[in-house]
């Protein structure tokens, strides 16, 4: 699927030899109250993906979620890092789940990534400021 | 969950400050008015009283809410007409077997392989007794009925932190937490600690009662004995003749317990909605929908994805196109509508009601949840485990272990829930591809029943935010959006009035949907009666 994604050989190896290892190395599945990874591709491929799709694409069906790649709304930044912690209709807000670490590296990552080109970069600060 | 439990709490203790205060009618009446010792708001089948005149309504969606409100208003006398978006009838009331084929959106395509008989529910799997009108529609429709169990005494609690990962079996962690609590409360009690709290009269009421729900020896301890043994299980248990006798068993300590956190697990039964007696369909939850279909034969049109609901004075007008070829755009309409789309859905479709409402469609996102069917070649639960239907509830992203409450003892394969998470780990199961999230399951069950590894065959993983016809689990309502919007939403606007899950007190239960139609069409039963 995506080249980030681990192997599952290379997961089960990894379950089996620490025993009672819940969480992947890269911080996904380590609790259930709050979003742990800080990178902003792994905060992406283990949340946004979900419903924005792999390639960020989107998806429809008998709604839709939306396409985040060439996405011109993302270009004032202030508007992603308002929908990420707060939700968006059907979307839930996930501003309890993530720090504003999180949310600042999540919405940077997607706003340069997928044929989006926005060079800045908004800082926990300016999250911090949005809640 | 565990907010449920705390919300329990806090209501528990302010209705206790009222009580005191104020005597036990103003107790009862603050109970009703929180929605708590309130009748059941179901009192038997609906009447509809009134002649529609031949009024036609379309209703939007082919779920429960959509199912009953057809069945009820064509009774009642109406042309009635069901748009539905996917190629089956019963939206989230829907169970996968073997041979079915499941597209999610993305694309991702799953081939259920399960044995013959072998199912999963992927969405509603139990019904408490107290969910009337899901019991009522059951026994007018002919569905058989099981009981669904939700407390195994004898099914584990792990934690991958506790016990060096070891599950433990309820009956301990429940007897022992339960022993150390009335212990410690005993000793206070009779060492005179808690004498501004309790009276001298039922300080001793209090001490017999709290050797009798603890198993307590005479001195108030809980310690290894056959008292404790009736409680936690034996070592050896009792048997018969010369080598009968039983062998009492170890209670684990409170410093281990309080530190497991295993007791979080333990007031899950003493939810309203989960009290015993709970039911489940014979054969899966998608009886009900299928009961309700045959009633409705020729009446809904599957495929159909509306795509916009216009109202003007006299009429409804939707358009609606073919699910999977698109193609023309073609339109229905009626007198009057009932729309039962999911509003993460509905939020994305041009529809002209009036502000308020529109803004309260807009306002409920969905929550996340991720189920996932596992089938084994044989019932090592059973066999190894002596577990016989119930739950394992554990801290690992699987969250639970759901044993089928079916078929016990049967020789051959049988499919169990293999996880079933909401929060965090809901998301980062749906984000994973289908075939990843049943591996990462096989592989965190595996912690607790070993036997995976050997005995696992094939799985089928649904995340709800991934199901084209609801993009969800359930609405999520919060205290300030339901204050916002709940009536909004609920009102009748023009001709048009919503139903469904969403639309109702009881989010994620089919109750609530069905009660919610049954709602919709009486209110507007009498606003059509009246106008013509
Ligand atoms: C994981 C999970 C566990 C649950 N557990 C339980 C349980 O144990 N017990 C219980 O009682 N309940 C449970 N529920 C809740 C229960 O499933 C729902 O409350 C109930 O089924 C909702 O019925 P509904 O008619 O409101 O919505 P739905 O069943 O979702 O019906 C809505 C219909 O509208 C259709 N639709 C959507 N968009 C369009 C469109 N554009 N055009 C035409 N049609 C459209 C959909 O395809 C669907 O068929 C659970 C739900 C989930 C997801
Ligand atoms: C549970 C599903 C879900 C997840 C997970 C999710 N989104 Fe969304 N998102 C949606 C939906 C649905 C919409 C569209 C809401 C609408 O307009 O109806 C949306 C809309 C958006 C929009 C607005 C797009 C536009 O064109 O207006 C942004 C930006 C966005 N999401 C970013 C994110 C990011 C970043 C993440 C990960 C942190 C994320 N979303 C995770 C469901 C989701």
């Amino acid at each position: 699927m995506s080249s980030f994604v681990p192997s599952t050989s290379l997961l089960l190896a990894m379950l089996v030899a620490t025993g009672a290892a819940a969480q992947s190395a890269d911080g996904t599945f380590s609790s259930n109250q709050r979003f742990v990874p800080k990178n902003g591709e792994v905060l992406y491929r283990s949340i946004c993906q979900g419903c924005h799709m792999p390639d960020a694409k989107g998806a429809v069906g008998a709604g839709k979620f939306p396409a985040l790649a060439r996405n011109e709304k993302l270009e004032a930044n202030g508007y992603p890092v308002f929908v990420v912690l707060n939700g968006l209709r059907g979307m839930p807000g996930f501003g309890l789940y993530l720090d504003d670490e999180q949310v600042a590296a999540v919405v940077n990552y997607v706003r340069s990534h997928f044929g989006n080109n926005y060079r800045d970069n908004v800082s926990a600060g300016d999250v911090k400021a949005a809640r | 969950m565990s907010d449920s439990e705390q919300h329990g709490t806090s209501r528990r203790d302010l209705l206790k400050l009222i009580g005191t205060v104020a005597g036990s009618a103003a107790m009862y009446q603050a109970m009703t008015s929180l929605g708590v010792a309130a009748e059941s708001p179901y009192s038997g089948p609906i009447k509809l009283e009134g002649d529609p005149k031949g009024a036609s309504v379309l209703i939007l969606g082919a779920g429960l809410a959509g199912l009953v409100a057809a069945l009820e208003l064509r009774k009642a006398g109406y042309k009635v007409q069901l748009l539905e978006y996917a190629d089956r009838i019963g939206g989230r009331c829907w169970t996968l077997r073997g041979g079915d084929r499941y597209t999610e959106l993305g694309g991702f395509e799953q081939q259920c392989a399960f044995d013959k008989g072998l199912y999963l529910n992927p969405g509603p799997w139990r019904i408490p007794y107290h969910h009337h009108a899901m019991l009522d529609y059951c026994k007018r429709f002919g569905v058989a009925l099981e009981p669904f169990v939700q407390v195994n005494y004898n099914a584990y609690l792990h934690s991958h932190r506790a016990f060096a990962g070891k599950p433990q079996r309820l009956r301990h962690v429940l007897s022992d937490f339960n022993g150390h609590v009335a212990e410690l409360l005993g000793k206070a009690v009779s060492q005179n600690k808690l004498d501004e709290m309790v009276t001298q009269e039922d300080k001793e009421i209090l001490l017999a009662a709290l050797r009798r729900w603890g198993a307590l020896n005479r001195d108030y301890t809980y310690a290894a004995n056959g008292f404790t043994s009736d409680r936690r299980g034996y070592e050896r248990d009792p048997g018969g003749g010369l080598a009968g006798a039983p062998t009492v068993s170890q209670p684990v300590g409170l410093g281990d317990l309080l530190k497991s956190g295993l007791w979080r697990h333990l007031a899950t039964g003493n939810i309203y909605e989960f009290h015993t007696t709970l039911f489940q369909p014979v054969g899966g939850m998608d009886m009900i929908a299928k009961a309700l279909a045959r009633e409705l034969q020729g009446l809904v049109q599957l495929d159909a994805k509306v795509t916009s609901i216009k109202q003007d004075a006299q009429r409804v007008t939707v358009t609606y196109q073919n699910s999977k070829s698109g193609g023309d755009v073609r339109t229905a309409s009626a007198d009057w509508c009932i729309c039962t789309i999911p509003l993460s859905i509905l939020s994305q479709i041009d529809i002209n009601v009036g502000n308020e409402m529109a803004s309260a469609i807009s306002a409920v996102p969905y929550d996340a949840s991720c189920k996932i069917g596992l089938q084994f070649k044989r019932r090592f639960w059973e066999q190894d485990d002596a577990i016989y239907g119930g739950i394992s509830y554990t801290d690992l992203p699987i969250s639970l272990i759901g044993y089928p409450n079916t078929g016990y003892s049967d020789a051959g394969k049988a499919v169990l829930l293999g996880a079933y998470t909401f929060g965090p780990y809901a998301y980062e199961l749906t984000a994973l591809p289908p075939a990843e999230r049943v591996k990462r399951a096989v592989a965190w069950g595996a912690e607790i029943h070993p036997q995976y590894e050997a005995e696992f065959e094939n799985g089928i993983a649904v995340g709800w935010h991934r199901v084209p016809g609801v993009q969800g689990c359930y609405g999520l309502w919060s205290e300030e959006t339901r204050k916002a919007h709940y009536k909004n939403l609920c009102q009748i606007d023009g001709r048009i009035a919503l139903a469904g899950e969403h639309a109702s007190y009881l989010p994620a239960w089919q109750e609530g949907a069905v009660l919610s139609a049954l709602d919709t069409i009486s209110r507007l039963h009498q606003r059509v009666v009246a106008s013509r």
